[in-house]
């Protein structure tokens, strides 16, 4: 049994082959957003090099969301087509509990952090026991202030990950109270193996959703909704 | 039976659909889950919603089709997608999908230009129309006169200098509070009045005899509506000044019924009548008359200066009556054949796409698993 893996929740493009026993292929870009040119030839070459036929693959593990709208489209598309064609189930993994499990088996927290722009991040607060993931903090959409006050709350070493640490480096090295680190680069970002590893698990669990019922976990309402909400409240 | 099958899909804007066409003419199925009522709240489309709805629509559509059409995918001989012109974000979610599916699937994939598409609506309505011919090309995005040279072969005549036609439906809709989407909405109130009543201008652009130019007769409408306002609002202050101060409680002019301005769902506050005894529905008559006789003459001018006896009419305004009535009385006293698609095929829909992409299969046009969607695609690019 074999799953397909994919993350294009941001800047990396990232697809991979898993078994139970092994990443048999990964193939990560972080280099320019071209997903929708680049996300289904990279699939493509994962299955070939691993010689995976239709029949083997058993599910499709995503990058569920939060992150680039368009990202996840591209990749929830690209998905909701190959799983009604293979006819297989869709496992949608939190791009943040993928992120963090990049650090799997860390005795430390993990703090994903995912630049939503508008001064906000997509994160969340993550920990393993053995080979199990736990959630400390649900995935949110937050100002940089709040979150670094849960961690110093939690009291615990943490290691901070994802693409927004360029962004807020500084600002985690002047506030942040308990001890830290911050990922190496090469576990720093969205990785397919790591959306794969967590995805075997839960579809181990029977956490899967068809391909018709899959949509991504936005985490956001549209500018539009939100300035309509505003003014239907200022009334 | 046997034949070329092509599984359609469309999402250039804010129709989910897909469809099953048969040789480029022959509709299986042809499903279309519209979000027109999502959009009405904000007074047009929203990217980022319509994107977010085509990824909950996509697969039950494209489901539907197949299952309407009594076919699996294995009886599909290629899969083709609209690429652009259109929203960045719901082509996108069309191209992914339809890029998977051909990948898994092992099937040929298609990349059809939008607006190839409407044009092609013509040849599911009208099974023995073959090019060479006319075509006028009329939506919320798009004003074309295009010659149809060959299957494939696009010749664009005429274009819009500013808004497309179905703009400035849309706009004036919303200046007379009738709401999105304007087209339908002014062309049922155009029936109630009288299309002489107010003369607006028609431009012409000087050098370019097939061209078009919709925002002075926009920005005529719309003046004169706000003359009439401001002259409602003039004489509500005079009448209601009796205690001879000079302020005025905004509140008390709403509580006569005059016109303040827009509300919060984006239509605004308009006269049903105006001092000069004209209503609400000779405006939209006069509105509408204006851009017919500019959609028509010019087209059918073309239409001579090319020498071809065919006249089309495709895209969402081609299902405006006026507009259809009006091409066909001027087209056929010049001896001109005028056809367009029954409106189910005006409206964006996959099965359109379906009719343009079985002439580009027949051609080898194949795309591979880059396919990109191309916002702004232009026509007879490729």
């Amino acid at each position: 049994m074999r799953i397909l893996a994919i993350d294009s929740s941001a800047q990396v493009a990232s697809a991979a082959i898993l078994s139970d026993e092994a990443v048999l292929a990964e193939y990560s870009v972080d280099y320019r957003k071209t997903h929708s040119q680049t996300l289904l030839p990279m699939i493509d070459e994962v299955l070939r090099m691993t010689e995976t036929s239709k029949e083997e693959i058993a599910a499709i593990a995503v990058a569920a969301g939060p992150g680039s709208f368009t990202g996840l489209r591209i990749g929830a598309a690209t998905v909701k087509g190959l799983a009604m064609v293979w006819n297989v189930p869709v496992v949608p993994v939190s791009t943040i509990a993928g992120l963090a499990c990049n650090l799997a088996g860390t005795e430390d927290l993990v703090c994903p952090l995912m630049d939503a722009r508008r001064g906000q991040v997509y994160t969340g607060v993550y920990g393993f026991e053995g080979s199990t993931i736990v959630e400390y903090m649900k995935d949110a959409c937050v100002t940089i202030d709040p979150l670094i006050e849960k961690v110093n709350s939690l009291g615990r070493k943490i290691t901070f990950v994802g693409d927004a640490l360029a962004v807020f480096r500084s600002k985690i090295e002047s506030s942040v109270t308990v001890p830290y680190s911050f990922a190496p680069i090469h576990l720093a970002k969205q990785r397919a193996a790591s959306v794969g590893w967590l995805g075997l698990q839960l579809l181990a669990e029977g956490r899967t959703v068809s391909a018709e019922k899959f949509v991504p976990t936005y985490l956001r309402i549209s500018q539009a909704e939100r300035e309509r909400e505003e003014r239907l409240e200022g009334k | 039976m046997k034949g070329t099958y092509i599984l359609a899909i469309e999402s250039s804007c804010d129709e989910t659909a897909a469809a099953v066409v048969r040789n480029g003419r022959e509709v299986l199925s042809n499903i279309i889950s519209s979000q027109i009522a999502l959009h009405t709240l904000y007074g047009g489309v929203v990217p980022e919603i319509a994107s977010r709805k085509h990824i909950e629509k996509i697969n039950p559509v494209i489901t539907e089709a197949l299952a309407k059409a009594n076919m699996t995918l294995d009886e599909i001989d290629a899969i083709a997608v609209t690429y652009g012109p259109g929203l960045v974000g719901s082509l996108l979610v069309g191209v992914a999908e339809a890029k998977a599916i051909a990948y898994a699937a092992g099937k040929p994939l298609i990349g059809v230009h939008h607006i190839e598409g409407h044009v092609s609506a013509n040849y599911i309505s009208h099974p023995e129309l073959e090019p060479p011919f006319l075509c006028l090309v009329v939506s919320g995005g798009h004003t074309h006169i295009v010659m149809v040279e060959d299957y494939g072969t696009y010749r664009i005549i005429g274009r819009t200098h500013d808004d497309a036609a179905g703009e400035a439906y849309d706009k004036i809709a919303r200046a007379i509070g009738l709401g999105y989407p304007g087209g339908p909405k002014v062309d049922a109130l155009a029936k109630q009045g009288d299309s002489e009543a107010i003369a607006f201008p028609r431009a012409h652009i000087e050098d370019c005899p097939y061209d078009f130019s919709f925002s002075g007769l926009k920005s005529a409408v719309l003046n004169y509506i706000n003359i009439e306002k401001m002259r409602l609002r003039d004489a509500a202050k005079d009448a209601l000044r009796t205690d001879g101060s000079a302020k005025i409680d905004p509140a008390e002019l709403v509580r006569h019924g005059v016109p303040t301005g827009g509300d919060a769902e984006g239509t605004e506050a308009c006269p049903e009548t105006f001092s000069d005894g004209t209503t609400k529905a000779d405006l939209a008559a006069s509105f509408q008359a204006a851009v017919v006789d500019v959609l028509v003459t010019r087209t059918i001018a073309a239409a001579k200066a090319e020498g071809v006896s065919t006249v089309a009419i495709a895209g969402g305004v081609a299902s405006n009556s006026a507009l259809r009535n009006r091409m066909r009385e001027v087209g056929e006293a010049n001896g001109m054949r005028v056809l367009y698609p029954e409106p189910i095929l005006c409206t964006d829909n996959a099965a359109m796409i379906g009719a343009a992409a079985y002439y580009e299969y027949l051609r080898g046009n194949v795309a591979d698993l880059t396919l990109n969607a191309v916002p702004g695609l232009k026509l007879g690019e490729r």
